[in-house]
């Protein structure tokens, strides 16, 4: 075909996608290179240094959402990615069947469902469970954060699994392996990248999450996200710049994990 | 398989699916059941309910009842506060749209070794926190943010003009964080697009402007249908990013929903608003499945 006539070229296209690429990255670009900046200021450049970081780095408050944030990350993901792996294992291996299409509802449920509803919920519900029993501690928010991460958990691992091949496993059974034996010695290696990207999503998920914490959290149980949303009252300083800078790192890193993990074919 | 075998399998079956089920049961849908029955209670005088059936709440949706002389009027607090969450959302949808599509196109347009790529700059800032992607818009409209400080610097503008806390912040917040969701499904329906059909279109003396509305929208409609209601849905119950870009002026729905929980002290309309919201999202996701299933009828 003649050079000066392209297809699949649409005046002003290219363009269009080009500053959506800048815009897109533009506010986090200069969010990071303020959580750089010497002076008190996120918008006047006054030289490099790493004061923000020092200085978050020194707040107790920041320590302590750090850890809790880690920890109820942790607990999430594993329970999301157990639950999503013996879910997965129940809804593909054998065939549809009665009440499939609630239970796959039920899974998608937290993508549905708009997060402040479940927040109201989860906020109703605990603080009746929390009168009743007097419990206030984390396993609230664990639990909170294993329910909505599940569906994160789940759809790699489903993928990875209806993409196998059958056949290893009926050979693994046909020459006497158990169950256990069969899954653990040919499915579960198979399975193993579907497991970390979901494992993956569903830390990042945890790790990000403001609005259901930011209801279901007792006193004093702030996690990095709600910590930096209750400081907007406050005058913002480069201190919130430099959380967010290290929270970014941790997310890109997870998700270019995910990404070359879902993309290795097989 | 024997009766026996099939039984053995259910019951493996729901021994595997318990764990999950047993969460989601725990922490998703069974306190959305509680919501319901707490929006037929009472308001306690501190938060909480008393146990006492009520339909106010419910009443006190859309209608409000003057204390004293007890005439009935539509609650225009609410109502203004459902309008705004349904305009935004709706501008959001069309702002992510003109954006989204020629983007979805381009990339869908690139060589298929380059795709991947692209789509992993527009899925990075998905994946990352929408709380920071907030914040960073907010440095950005700040009165000492640096739109303003350029602007300033230029001499085009004397004073900062006010961006944060206004409609437009949210709108801007909501279209950035929520672009993405835009630009996915469309490049989905546009990936495997056969451009054999265009080529056609242009064989038959179609303008530029008429392929792409004649021949290339058409087909990427059920992707466009698609991120509408995923920008749509999220817009519409977002809590975190008018409450930070409208600094509490300008509430949404999600606003107007934590408030009955926090000053309000009216759980009761806390928990019929968020599942009037519920339903509004359930009509959004309906009309949506009906349409992407006409689609389907239509183009085989």
């Amino acid at each position: 075909m003649a050079k000066g006539f392209d297809i699949r070229r649409q005046t002003g296209f290219a363009t269009i996608a080009m500053a959506c690429f800048v815009i897109l990255y533009l506010p986090i670009v200069l969010l990071v290179v303020y959580s750089f900046n010497a002076g008190t200021s996120v918008a006047i450049w006054e030289g490099f240094s790493w004061r923000w970081y020092v200085s978050a780095w020194d707040n107790d408050q920041v320590q302590a959402a750090t850890v809790r944030s880690l920890v109820i990350a942790f607990w999430a993901t594993l329970i999301a990615t157990t639950c999503a792996v013996l879910a997965a294992l129940a809804t593909t291996r054998q065939g549809s069947f009665r009440g499939y299409t609630l239970i796959f509802a039920m899974i998608n449920q937290p993508l549905m469902v708009p997060e402040i509803v479940t927040a109201v919920a989860l906020l109703i519900f605990f603080a009746m469970i929390k009168v009743a029993t007097g419990y206030t501690g984390l396993f609230y928010l664990i639990i909170a954060h294993s329910a909505f991460c599940l569906p994160f958990a789940y759809m790699p691992i489903r993928a990875r699994l209806q993409g196998m091949d059958l056949s290893l496993e009926h050979a693994a059974m046909d020459l006497y392996g158990t169950p256990w034996r069969v899954f653990r010695r040919v499915t579960l290696p198979q399975l193993w990248p579907g497991i970390l990207a979901g494992a993956m999503l569903a830390f990042v998920i945890s790790l990000d999450d403001v609005v259901i914490t930011e209801f279901v959290k007792s006193a004093g149980q702030d996690t990095l996200p709600t910590y930096m949303l209750g400081q907007l009252r406050r005058v913002v300083t480069p201190e919130v710049n430099a959380i967010s800078t290290a929270l970014l790192a941790i997310s890109v890193v997870m998700v270019m994990g995910f990404f070359f993990l879902s993309r290795t074919k097989k | 398989m024997s009766d026996a075998a099939a039984t053995r399998t259910a019951r493996s079956r729901w021994l595997l699916l318990a764990p999950a089920l047993a969460v989601l049961i725990f922490a998703a849908s069974g306190p959305l059941l509680i919501v319901l029955v707490y929006s037929f209670l009472t308001p306690g005088d501190y938060g909480g309910i008393l146990w006492e059936f009520s339909t106010d709440a419910w009443f006190n949706v859309v209608f409000e009842q003057d204390f004293f002389t007890e005439e009935v009027t539509l609650a225009d607090a609410h109502l203004s506060i459902f309008w705004r969450s349904i305009k935004l959302s709706l501008l959001t949808a069309f702002l992510t749209f003109v954006f989204g599509f020629p983007t979805a196109y381009f990339i869908a347009t690139r060589p298929k070794d380059k795709r991947d790529i692209w789509m992993l700059l527009i899925i990075i800032p998905f994946w990352t926190n929408l709380l920071i992607r907030t914040f960073a818009i907010m440095e950005l409209i700040r009165a000492e943010g640096a739109i303003n400080s350029v602007l300033l610097a230029l001499g085009i503008i004397d004073e900062p003009i006010q961006m944060l806390f206004t409609e437009f912040a949210i709108l801007l917040g909501m279209a950035y964080v929520y672009l993405p969701l835009m630009v996915l499904p469309i490049y989905a329906s546009l990936e495997r697009f056969d451009f054999t059909l265009v080529e056609a279109g242009y064989d038959l003396y179609a303008s530029r402007w008429r392929v792409l509305r004649k021949v290339i929208f058409p087909l990427a409609k059920p992707g466009v249908i698609a991120g509408s209601i995923l920008v749509f849905v999220p817009s519409l119950g977002a809590y975190v990013t008018p409450r930070v870009l409208g600094g509490g002026k300008q509430l949404m729905l999600g606003n107007l929903i934590e408030l009955q929980f926090g000053a309000g002290r009216n759980w009761p309309l806390g928990a019929a608003l968020s599942l009037t919201l519920l339903a509004i999202v359930m009509v959004a996701l309906i009309l949506y499945v009906r349409a992407a299933g006409n689609e389907e009828v239509r183009h085989g």
